[in-house]
């Protein structure tokens, strides 16, 4: 075990915004991007991750501006999501001074795409998304293109595909818990976890910080969250909020 | 005096330039023979698999400047892959390393609570006194990425060490030659201290 859990932020960018969907759908306005890098940085946070909703879906292609922006104030590691389709796209991005690439759409439309990133960048650099709802017999179903498309995998299997495929870290994602505070959804984390040996991040649904405890109990290398570290409250204010290094331990347990 | 970052399209060059510009040291990129040569001190980046990083090296003919260099007594520091190529081969491919320090990379075992690639904050337990790891508070932590670990030959190589599912060396040295594992500059205050620690050696 590393001695620290990371804890990542996810922070979701819209039209060059940041912005915090529920479930999926909506988008709360947060405010600007390179800002909350830099009261992240602030916090000493583990790592960042952040996701670009439009790229793919409003075929925007990748952000290069965003992400040099990015990288120019993050002393922690970073990892980019967000319409990465191609090798030459992931080099050019982690030659900007981001650490990882997640792969999202194009890890399930064209599964190749894995292999040719971690070729080019190694398997360390190599993160895949995989985003599961439940479905009403039991079960989850793997989905694309921000929840819209069924790829008829499971997150296990899908999981299980891209690490053979050269992924070294995978990231799942609960559409069902997106920004609902209701915890993790531990069956979907715990069937990941055993469908792999790469680190696993659990995200969707954190509410408080104790949430981090089961999933990292369950084997989550890393705990992700979106709105509990860029919102307060019930009526949502906008409030980055990010737990001090002693309580990272204390939740880690050492 | 400036710090040369040696770009052969394999590192995260730009989080490198942000890290020294916050530590208050100049740096320049050098990818070609002389400019290496012509440092002061040099830092080798590098991120990916060992064999592309030394085919990229050989590609712009920098092998033997990065020897030449090294040899002139001057700092060199190798950061992630760019410390595992300053030894003299690696599990992970075929390629020789730049051997200016004897030993090699090893890949880590999984299995008992370890996955593969160790990824993550963890601790530096320096084995003696440095200059790259002076005024360090204890507990430092860095951030690793990586599924290799160096083991060099002679003991006395290993400047830091770190524990995962037993002890690796975290931080390696012979002479003026330097590499680091983890990444300085995505280790905020920790990874500043030992950038700004190399820019004034």
């Amino acid at each position: 075990m590393s001695v620290f859990p990371r804890v990542i932020p996810v922070l979701l960018v819209s039209d060059g915004y940041l912005v915090k969907p529920v479930r999926f759908k909506g988008e709360q306005y947060i405010g600007d991007p390179i800002n909350a890098v830099r009261i992240f940085n602030e916090k000493q946070v583990d790592e960042l991750i952040i996701c670009d909703i439009d790229a793919t879906v409003k075929g925007a292609g990748v952000n290069y501006t965003l992400i040099e922006e990015i990288a120019s104030e993050a002393f922690m590691p970073v990892g980019y999501g967000g319409g990465v389709a191609s090798a030459a796209e992931a080099r050019r991005i982690t030659g900007i001074g981001i650490e990882k690439v997640v792969i999202g759409t194009a890890a399930l439309t064209r599964p190749e795409t894995i292999t040719e990133v971690s070729e080019e960048l190694g398997a360390s650099s190599t993160v895949v998304s995989v985003d599961a709802r439940h479905r009403l017999v039991g079960g989850w179903d793997t989905l694309v293109a921000r929840g819209r498309k069924k790829t008829g995998l499971s997150p296990a299997e899908a999981a299980r595909r891209a690490q053979e495929l050269g992924a070294g870290e995978i990231m799942v994602s609960s559409i069902d818990r997106e920004s609902t505070s209701s915890g993790y959804d531990l069956p979907l984390i715990e069937s990941v976890i055993s469908a792999v040996t790469v680190p696993v991040i659990a995200l969707g649904g954190a509410g408080r910080f104790e949430d981090f405890i089961p999933a990292l109990s369950a084997g989550a290398s890393a705990v992700a969250a979106g709105s509990l570290f860029v919102l307060n409250g019930k009526h949502r204010a906008v409030l980055i909020s990010y737990p001090t290094p002693m309580q990272v331990r204390s939740l880690a347990g050492n | 005096m400036s710090v040369s970052l040696v770009d052969y399209g394999l590192g995260n060059l730009g989080s490198v330039v942000s890290m020294f510009k916050r530590a208050g040291a100049q740096t320049r990129m050098v990818s070609i023979p002389e400019e290496v040569l012509a440092s002061d001190r040099v830092l080798l980046p590098g991120i990916g698999a060992f064999d592309e990083g030394m085919a990229r090296l050989r590609d712009r003919a920098l092998i033997e400047p990065l020897r030449e260099f090294a040899a002139t007594g001057k700092p060199l520091l190798g950061i992630c892959l760019g410390m595992q190529l300053l030894l003299e081969s690696s599990e992970e491919g075929e390629a020789a390393g730049l051997g200016l320090i004897p030993g090699r990379s090893v890949r880590f075992s999984e299995g008992d609570g370890i996955r593969v690639p160790h990824m993550g904050w963890n601790l530096l337990e320096p084995t003696r006194a440095d200059p790259l790891v002076e005024g360090l508070p204890e507990e430092s932590r860095f951030y690793f990425v990586h599924s290799y670990h160096v083991v060099p030959k002679r003991t006395e190589d290993a400047l830091a060490m770190t524990e995962y599912g037993g002890r690796f060396v975290s931080m390696v040295r012979s002479g003026s030659v330097a590499g680091a594992q983890f990444h300085p500059e995505k280790s905020h205050a920790f990874g500043l201290t030992i950038l700004r620690n190399f820019a004034a050696a």
